[in-house]
Order: C-alpha cells, then sequence, then structure tokens
C-alpha cells in the first residue's frame, strides 16, 4: 500500500472542506474518504486506489445513528456498521429485507465495521477490474475485458460500455423501499431517489457507479414506512451464492409483498448482481398487484423483470437463476 | 510516521508507525505479537482476527490509527484476561480446541478461537447453525471444520456443567475405554449390546 497523510475530524465541516472539488479524476482520487474500509483497503493494497489524504469519518459525532422518525421511518447515518443495522430491533420489524441484506454481506467480521455509505459506494468486484495489471474501461482503458472474456459473474442487464455488476446488498433492498439518500459537499446539499443515485456506465460515467458529484459525500439514507394498505407487508431479501459460508451474490432479489387475503395489494421488486446497477423491475411490481401468487404470476414477473436481458457468453445461467430466485421468493413471501 | 495510542490485550502502549500500516502489521512488526497470522492480508482468510472492542474484526483491513481509543484483544490476551478473572489455566476456547485436536496446520487457530470467544460472549448456547455462521469468515485450509465446530460445542457444554456430546472421531471403542476407566466394566465375554 503507497504511504498517505491520515486524517481524523472530528465534524462533518471538517471532513468536507479536506474534499477537493475539482472535476479532474486525477485531483479527486488524490482523496479518500475511510469508514470500516473493508473496501478501501483492498483497493488500495491492490494499488488500484492510491490517495495521497485518507480521511477518516468514524470520529464524526452522530454520523453512524439510525434514528427511528415519528412516523415510523428510519434515517440511517452514513458510517453505521452493517452490524448495527442487522440487528437494529426496528429495522428488523418493520424493514426485513433491510436486515436481512445487512446480515448476508461478508462475514462477521467484515460487518462488524463496514459501514453503509461504503457499502453503497464500494467498488466492483469483476476480476479484471480488480487485477492491478489490466487496463479496462473502468480504469481508463478502451476496452470492457469481461465483454470477450471471463464474464461468469457479470452483467445480464444494463451493460455496456462497462459490463460490471454493482457488488452492494442494501443497494437493492434500499431502492426496493423507496431509500432516498443525501449527499453534502462544503457548499451544498442534495437529496436524490436512490435508484437514481446509481448509474449506468452508458450514462456517461464509466469510470464511476454513481452520482457523486466532486467534493460530495454520502450523509445519510432515509427510508420512509411502505405505504399503509389493506394487507401486511411482508418483506425479504434472497441471495444465491456460490459458496454458502460467505460471497458476492450470483444474483439477488430484495422483495416486499403487500398481501391480502392471499392477492397482491403491493409489491416492490429489485433485482441485484445482475446489472450494473441495482435493477428495480417495476414492470414485474405493476403486474403483481391484483394476483395471487401462482405459476402464472411467478412466470409473468420473471419475464418482466428479465425484459431486455443480453446474457454474454458465460452467464446465461443468470437468467434462470434469477428466474427460479423470483418465483421461489413470490411463493416463500405470499405464504409466510 | 505517527505516535499510536493503542490499549493491546489490556495494557497501553505508545508505538509509532507510518500512517498506512494497518492494525496486523503493527501488532506483529512492532509489538511483536505474532499470534495474529498474515493470511491473505486481503479479508478473504480470517488469519488475521482479533477484537476491537469485544467484536471480531479483520486486522489486515484495520487501519492502526482507527484501533486508537479501542480495546484491542489478541490471541496472546486471552489467557491473561483468563487469569485476572482468578482462574487457572487457558481461556476455555483455547482448551476446548486443544482437548477437540481443533487443528491441524494451526495457522487458522488464533483466528477461529477470538471469533469463537466473541460469538461465546455474545450468546453462551449458540446452535450448530450459529456457531457455523459466525465462524464463517475464518477460512481453515487443512478444512478442520468438524473438530473446530466441535471445539467450540464443548466450551459451551463445560461452561454449561453439561456432558459433552460425542465428538466425531470418539469410536464406540473409545468410549469403551472410558468405561473401563471408570470401574465400570462388563463381565468378561458378555456381548455388547
Amino acid at each position: 500500500m503507497k504511504s498517505f497523510e491520515y486524517l481524523q475530524p472530528t465534524t462533518l465541516e471538517e471532513a468536507l472542506a479536506a474534499l477537493p472539488t475539482s472535476r479532474d479524476p486525477k485531483e479527486r482520487e488524490r482523496v479518500r474518504l475511510i469508514a470500516g474500509g473493508q473496501d478501501l483497503l483492498t483497493e488500495m493494497k491492490e494499488h488500484l486506489a492510491e490517495p495521497d489524504l485518507v480521511v477518516d469519518l468514524k470520529r464524526i459525532e452522530g454520523l453512524d445513528k439510525i434514528r427511528v422518525q415519528s412516523d415510523g421511518s428510519l434515517v440511517i447515518g452514513a458510517t453505521c456498521t452493517l452490524a448495527a443495522l442487522e440487528e437494529h430491533a426496528h429495522v428488523r420489524e418493520h424493514f426485513a429485507v433491510l436486515s436481512r441484506a445487512a446480515g448476508s454481506v461478508g462475514s462477521t467480521q467484515i460487518r462488524s465495521v463496514a459501514s453503509v455509505g461504503g457499502n453503497l459506494c464500494q467498488r466492483p468486484r469483476c476480476w479484471y477490474y480488480r487485477s492491478e495489471q489490466i487496463p479496462c474501461i473502468k480504469k481508463g482503458g478502451a476496452e470492457c475485458f469481461a465483454y470477450s472474456g471471463l464474464n461468469k459473474y457479470n452483467a445480464i442487464l444494463g451493460g455496456g460500455p462497462s459490463y460490471i455488476v454493482h457488488p452492494s446488498d442494501l443497494a437493492p433492498a434500499l431502492v426496493a423501499l423507496g431509500a432516498e439518500i443525501t449527499l453534502r459537499s462544503a457548499t451544498q446539499q442534495r437529496i436524490l431517489p436512490l435508484e437514481r443515485f446509481f448509474t449506468l456506465p452508458s450514462e456517461g460515467r464509466v469510470q464511476q457507479e454513481n452520482d457523486l458529484g466532486p467534493g460530495e459525500m454520502v450523509v445519510e439514507l432515509k427510508v420512509p414506512s411502505l405505504p399503509a394498505g389493506a394487507g401486511t407487508w411482508r418483506s425479504d431479501y434472497f441471495k444465491v451464492r456460490e459458496r454458502g459460508s460467505y460471497d458476492f451474490a450470483l444474483a439477488a432479489l430484495a422483495l416486499a409483498l403487500l398481501v391480502d387475503d392471499g392477492t397482491i395489494r403491493g409489491a416492490r421488486l429489485c433485482l441485484g448482481a445482475v446489472a450494473p446497477i441495482p435493477w428495480r423491475a417495476d414492470k414485474a411490481e405493476a403486474l403483481l398487484v391484483g394476483r395471487k401468487v401462482d405459476d402464472e404470476a411467478c412466470r409473468l414477473a420473471g419475464e418482466a423483470a428479465l425484459a431486455g436481458a443480453r446474457p454474454l457468453e458465460h452467464n446465461g445461467y443468470k437468467l434462470d437463476l434469477t428466474r427460479g430466485l423470483i418465483s421461489k421468493a413470490l411463493r416463500q413471501l405470499a405464504s409466510s | 510516521m505517527a505516535a499510536l495510542n493503542l490499549t493491546i490485550n489490556g495494557d497501553r502502549l505508545e508505538t509509532a508507525a507510518p500512517d498506512h500500516w494497518t492494525l496486523l502489521e503493527v501488532l506483529r512488526y512492532r509489538l511483536g505479537l505474532t499470534g495474529s497470522k498474515q493470511g491473505c492480508d486481503k479479508g478473504d482468510c480470517g488469519a488475521c482476527t482479533v477484537l476491537l472492542d469485544g467484536q471480531p474484526v479483520l486486522a489486515c483491513l484495520t487501519l492502526a490509527g482507527l484501533a486508537q481509543g479501542r480495546a484491542v484483544t489478541t490471541i496472546e490476551g486471552l489467557m491473561p484476561a483468563h487469569a485476572r478473572e482468578g482462574k487457572s489455566g487457558a481461556d476455555p476456547v483455547q482448551d476446548a480446541f486443544d482437548r477437540c485436536g481443533a487443528l491441524q496446520c494451526g495457522f487458522c487457530q488464533p483466528g477461529m478461537i477470538l471469533s469463537a470467544r466473541a460469538l461465546l460472549n455474545a450468546n453462551a448456547h449458540p446452535t450448530r447453525a450459529q456457531i457455523r455462521a459466525a465462524l464463517a469468515g475464518n477460512l481453515c485450509r487443512c478444512t478442520g471444520y468438524t473438530q473446530i465446530v466441535e471445539a467450540v460445542e464443548y466450551a459451551v457444554a463445560v461452561a454449561a456443567g453439561v456432558e459433552p456430546a460425542p465428538r466425531a472421531w470418539e469410536t464406540p471403542r473409545a468410549r469403551l475405554t472410558d468405561i473401563e476407566e471408570q470401574g465400570t466394566r462388563r463381565p468378561s465375554g458378555q456381548a455388547r449390546p
């Protein structure tokens, strides 16, 4: 790891003042924020990130808190750990999908320090990107080597010109819940739907997976309560891994269903690990409403969620896997 | 280079290391605490697991500066902590690993034991599934997982004052030997039930 200076500010203002406001990517990369460091340190050890200054956010009072508002909604600070999120009693009871997604990340050791903000801003796992020697398009090169190379773990939806998948487990859960993200810079604050925070490589910024601007950092997430309606909301996170102990997802699904006497009155579906962004399946959501969970509903939802999918040479299995996951998840939640 | 004020195994220490050194590097190469192992050095294997304020963390993915003001427990600290409670011998988890033969090469053992210690501190009666989940981030390249899980179950049983379940390697023959030692030997020639 290259040496760097280490700053431990105690206020948000101090941390924001340390961030470069230049639009030049080289200038921006000179400073990196750290909370748990579970992704950043692996990037630094592989020389994918070589900042001159690392700003530690863990001493900023209150930035790691989960607050439950009077209407039952959540405000989650950016440096809140995944372990704290998983174990929070209100989150477990009212936002099960979020608790379960947090609990599915990495190992116990990783969850005890990894942060919510860091999980959302973590870099892709594609091995061409992670290999220091390979000048792939994510690192400013001309080509996505996964496209014609070994692409078993890459995108089947939304790919091009880069075919990474977004590795976050929290992102699909939070998008399904309709969360908003608050970004702050030294001079302004922006609140946007989390769904819009993540950006496709075709949207212009291939080297970045989100809309973070110069000098900006993630400050908190607001998670509204699911809208009241007839019946009860049930939610869960379904993750398929190649290895049972701990791993990134091959395919994942954040699902919330409002079920009344066997009929779906509301649905939220967001896929993970199949696209460069968390993949909200709004067409599938719409067609599920008013139906009972049966073979036909499962088939239609799978078809709608995967509409437009273009698998690469080695990842066609993700189509069947995702269809199966949607079917299993719908049946499980509807009958629970 | 920065001065570091660390609390390691109850001792307050001052040392100095470059800002980019991890807690693992400071433990091993500044303080000589080589019980925490440097395996993959990138968060895959869990051999460097230490406790930070009682929670298991990967020392290889923790900047040393981040550990300041927090209590670090390494494998070297378990036995002294046990002694400070007025008890003799090793920490019960270490003792259980010993009794159950829960090691082959031993490289993963410090991390395994600390993950198990953290689990038992939070949950004195874990199920086998909970034990396996708590140890999921610790890899054993010798694949000695059966004895490792048994060792944790053994420590749970001892703490609860109940008879440990027979371990996988305890064949009927070995168990008969135990019975003989306790003076309850069957009359010779009598068929075993």
